[in-house]
């Protein structure tokens, strides 16, 4: 297990060396907590030196799929074989013995660990007396990193990493052990389209030095453009599996049960006065960081002016900043020329301020108290729910049920625990609380995160009402894909400051480019050249060749795109949905 | 960045992509330079303006030593004056750069501050005493021997931590260490047994802690508050029933012997301090060093620390976390069990009740003053155990501070130096937090 992972150095030939493929079977997995089963009799089969992509909706249960093979979890029932054998892991470890490798979707890495010392755990190479040897593992980090022009310095601590890089170091992990087959656990989820982009062309690269890779994913974009095939998995069973070539409309029908639709049908933006101002904004965290730095901007009514970024760079504080959550808070935010600064969180909301923060579970809702009873957690304490001090539980059920039918959600009850709900639903409760008075500003933080297909197009109808309906409103997403399906304007944050704000329409990559701080007119100009560049052939290899060394500011010329379509300037490029793009 | 990272001329342009995520550095706040002007203030008032006229001897060899320095004496009021405006000096300095260049002083400002302070309040608590004379060696010395139970106690804690478990039963440890010497020293007749027993009943009560904390899932804070009063009843109980029938039988330990090493020993000053030690005291050397290499450079303590900070990490690549805790919790028990021997083994000749004194709870402080690392943890307990020691010799020599007043310095430089001063430190990310498998 400890042995270096390939026969042969990074100088010589991939194709001389010997590297034992190794075919993957799941045979009727079935895991079940207490009385929900997660799997279903799963079969799935992983050729050698494939890339295999299992697709399904948040919570159709691949994540727990992997675990199991993963050594994590114990199968209720199935077996897992390797190369026809049966094998049982007992931890991962033993998964590790066999050649399988994880990635998981929340970096196993120890931040205050180095690079090296990150990979060596579990594995490590001693000197005599058990003192370790990280040399060694150096060594092996550089080799993997040469091979795959990873660029990771072995001494770097993780916490200084970008995620981009930890995921590398993720990787490199899993192959110092010797992985055969990889999983990739949601692997896109945190990264920028650039991220993205590179980690694709690396699972090329692994699967052409005979790695198999399991790849999870709900973006059909990108299982679309790495996978050899695809097992569809919904409500922990196997559905079917697919061809590559599949429409994304075909794909997303097989996972989400039913025909959906992928675009919003949505009326050009009609923008009236700007009521909402927020001049030169600074929030400072505790550990004194400036975590939101001197932002400006205005939301007109009936606009949607959505924020995009990588997660952690500001957008949390800022909506928080605007709610009345943080005490350091300089700078001025103003509704209908009312100051909101220095307002308590309820005065805020008593403006007029609808909040659907980021974390339902933790933020949104009590889980515990009724759907009913988080109904009006807002307004517990107002006419007609509450008198002098007691409260009208009726009223509150009325209200209710009133609201959960116009929201769609899906509860036989009303004085159900909250928690029970699935996510979409669950969202569906915060949303409908938030938009159920009259609001000047509605603010909606990731209100699609772990929500299943159904509901979103539900949910961004009724973000869309409540623009048309002429209240400012303000999305802060990390899914690319409804930035731009929900945007009349975007902005761009990246370390807390404000990048820039541009149109609708503008392209993927140019807003890529932004989250990673680049100045919307030089990612504008650097997009404009990989385009033309990329307009000369469908080949993305050839097309890399052919790209002009760049600006600074350009990526690796040598990563195909990820997109391999023979797009037109992408400024042109219509909305997609969240789901993938239809058109394809 | 190593020798085989590409450099970005080399053909991967990747803008922006080194920074992190997050936000700009940490500003400078005016916390420290106000805090050193306010002390710097008080220097000079009182160690300078009304200081006292006497002048402050200190005596620096003792008698066995192989060469005498001679003593050295001061004036109290002019040195007090010197170096408080030193002192007032330094505060300038820090102030000045954070006003004028909004940066933080370089790190020997507050270091150099400390060891100034320290003397300025030296000379002046001498200078105005009744016998305006002390002896250095006998300071340091007796400090190093106060110190010796808590640094035991911090190094059962870094143990602990490390592994991501919290020991608030330090306290109980030492307790439970103590009584169990002295009660076998004494049966047996042979220290080195008493020794021994005094581990294996320091890691009794942490076998108990790691069990309801890991096992069982029970609160670590809660578990440990609840050991302490459970060994410090017990053992109260034991003392009063069983000791005190026949206190020639039960109560009277054979002590450990004082190893002095030859010539070495004799050397001025550090002579006593590392060579004239009982065998408690050279097993704390050996321990400190011992677990700084052992968590540091092995491959045991790599996992140790992955443990503390990452349990779920450390799970995924085949570590047992739950068993790699319960080892260590266990055997940081055994260390402050060790500590507590030297109670009844080497300090006093028998056992009382809460002979332990609270110095768990110091050793607690002195492990976070030292940042969970070994070597950190033994110079903050040599910290407490100097101002222990001070306190007690100030009070003989008679000063005009009220005694009641010395006797809170331990405790003063404790939450000086936990609270504010280092600045916050930070724990294992996973200290505290029980791991739950799926």
């Amino acid at each position: 297990m400890l042995q270096r992972p390939y026969a042969s150095g990074p100088s010589l030939p991939d194709t001389s060396r010997l590297v034992r493929v190794l075919k993957l079977e799941l045979k009727g997995i079935t895991k079940r907590f207490g009385s929900l089963v997660a799997n279903d009799h799963i079969d799935v089969v992983v050729e050698p030196g494939q890339i295999h992509c299992l697709l399904g909706e948040n919570g159709a249960g691949k994540s727990t799929l992997m675990n199991v093979l993963y050594g994590l979890y114990e199968p209720t029932e199935g077996e897992i074989l390797i190369d026809d054998k049966p094998v049982t892991f007992r931890g991962p470890g033993d998964a590790m013995a066999a050649g399988i490798g994880m990635v998981h979707q929340h970096f196993m890495l120890v931040p205050v660990f180095t690079v090296a010392e990150n990979v060596a755990l579990g594995a490590e190479t001693t000197k005599t007396g058990g003192f370790l040897d990280l040399d060694d593992t150096r060594r092996k980090i550089r080799e993997i990193s040469d091979r795959y022009g990873f660029d990771v310095d072995p001494d770097a601590l993780i916490e200084d990493l970008p995620v981009g890089v930890q995921q590398r170091v993720e990787i490199i992990k899993a192959l110092v052990r010797d992985a055969k087959v990889l999983i990739l656990d949601e692997p896109t989820a945190v990264l920028t389209p650039q991220d993205t982009d590179e980690l694709l062309d690396i699972m090329r690269q692994l699967k052409s030095h005979g790695t198999s890779i399991v790849f999870i994913s709900h973006k059909l974009r990108e299982v679309k453009a790495v996978s050899d095939t695809i097992t569809v998995i919904r409500r922990g069973k196997v559905v079917g599996s697919a061809d590559p070539g599949a429409s994304t409309t075909e794909l997303a029908s097989m996972m989400v049960g039913r025909a959906v639709s992928l675009t919003l049908d949505k009326a050009p933006a009609n923008p009236q006065e700007t009521t909402f101002e927020v001049k030169n904004l600074t929030v400072i965290a505790p550990n004194g960081q400036h975590v939101v730095d001197g932002i400006s901007f205005g939301i007109a009514r009936g606009e949607i002016l959505a924020v995009a970024g990588v997660q952690g760079n500001g957008q949390t504080e800022l909506t928080e900043a605007i709610l009345g959550l943080h005490e350091r808070v300089h700078g001025s935010i103003t509704l209908d020329g009312e100051e909101l600064v220095g307002r308590s969180v309820k005065e805020v909301l008593n403006a007029g301020v609808g909040f659907v923060p980021e974390d339902r579970s933790l933020d949104g809702l009590i889980g515990t108290f009724s759907i009913a009873e988080n109904l009006i957690l807002d307004r517990y304490d107002q006419a007609p729910f509450a008198k002098g001090i007691s409260m009208s539980p009726a009223k509150v059920l009325e209200n209710a049920k009133t609201r959960i039918a116009e929201f769609d959600v899906r509860t036989p009850s009303g004085s159900l625990a909250a928690g029970t709900l699935s996510g979409g639903n669950q969202q569906k409760v915060v949303m409908a609380r938030e938009l159920s008075r009259p609001l000047r500003l509605f603010i909606a933080s990731q209100p699609t995160r772990g929500v299943d297909v159904g509901s979103i197009e539900f949910l961004h109808k009724r973000i869309v009402a409540e623009r048309d309906h002429g209240t400012p409103v303000m999305i802060v997403s990390t899914e690319l894909d409804e930035v731009i399906e929900l945007a009349d304007r975007i902005a761009v944050l990246y370390k807390g400051r404000l990048v820039g704000i541009v149109p609708a329409g503008t392209g993927r990559d140019v807003l890529g480019l932004m989250m990673a701080g680049v100045s919307p007119d030089e990612a504008q100009a650097d997009a404009a050249g990989r385009h033309s560049a990329r307009s000369l052939s469908e080949n993305p290899a050839a097309n890399a060749a052919e790209n002009p060394a760049g600006t600074p500011a350009e990526k690796p010329a040598t990563k195909p795109a990820m997109n391999p379509a023979p797009a037109a300037p992408s400024v042109q490029e219509p909305g997609s949905g969240a789901v993938g793009d239809p058109h394809e | 960045m190593s020798t085989t990272a590409t450099s970005p001329v080399e053909g991967k342009p990747q803008p922006e992509k080194n920074h992190r995520p997050t936000v700009s550095a940490k500003p400078v706040t005016w916390k420290l330079p106000v805090t050193l002007a306010v002390l710097a203030t008080i220097a000079f008032i009182f160690f300078g303006l009304l200081g006292p006229q006497a002048n402050a001897k200190f005596g620096v060899s003792s008698s066995g030593d192989f060469f005498q320095l001679p003593a050295i004496e001061v004036p109290a009021f002019l040195s007090g004056m010197v170096l408080s405006l030193i002192l007032l000096v330094l505060a300038g300095y820090a102030l000045v750069l954070k006003a004028r260049a909004n940066r933080r002083p370089p790190r020997w400002v507050p270091a150099v501050f400390t060891v100034v302070f320290v003397v300025a309040f030296l000379i002046w608590v001498v200078g105005g005493a009744r016998t305006p004379s002390i002896s250095l060696a006998g300071l340091i010395a007796g400090s190093v021997t106060l110190a010796v139970p808590i640094v035991f106690g911090s190094l059962s804690g870094v143990l602990c931590e490390r592994a991501g478990v919290v020991n608030i039963a330090i306290e109980g440890q030492l307790l439970g260490g103590a009584f169990t010497a002295a009660l076998v020293a004494s049966l047996t007749h042979n220290p080195y047994l008493g020794l021994l027993a005094a581990a294996v009943a320091g890691a009794l009560v942490s076998v108990v802690l790691a069990v309801f904390s890991i096992k069982y899932v029970v609160n670590q804070i809660i578990v440990g508050v609840v050991l302490n009063v459970l060994v410090s009843g017990l053992t109260g109980f034991l003392f009063t029933t069983v000791m005190q029938s026949d206190p020639e039988k039960y109560n009277s330990p054979a002590e450990l012997p004082i190893i002095d090493i030859p010539v070495l020993s004799s050397i001025p000053v550090i002579g006593p301090i590392l060579f004239k030690q009982s065998v408690v005291g050279y097993l704390m050397y050996v321990a400190v060093i011992v677990i700084w290499v052992a968590l540091f450079k092995t491959k045991w303590g790599l996992r140790v620390r992955a443990v503390g900070e990452h349990p779920q990490a450390a799970d995924t690549l085949g570590i047992k976390v739950n068993a790699t805790r319960f080892w260590n919790v266990t055997l940081g028990g055994a260390v402050a069990g060790i500590g507590g021997s030297f109670f009844t083994l080497v300090a006093i000749d028998s056992f009382t009740k809460e002979i332990s004194g609270g110095r768990g709870f110091i050793a607690l402080a002195a492990m976070i003053l030292g940042r969970w690392n070994p070597i950190g943890a033994f110079f903050a307990a040599l910290l407490f155990g100097f101002a222990d020691n001070l306190q007690s010799i100030v009070t003989i020599i008679g000063t005009p501070v009220p005694s009641q007043f010395m006797a809170m310095l331990p405790y003063v430089v404790t939450v000086f130096a936990v609270a504010g001063l280092v600045g916050r430190s930070r724990p294992p990310a996973a200290d505290g937090i029980p791991y739950i498998k799926g």
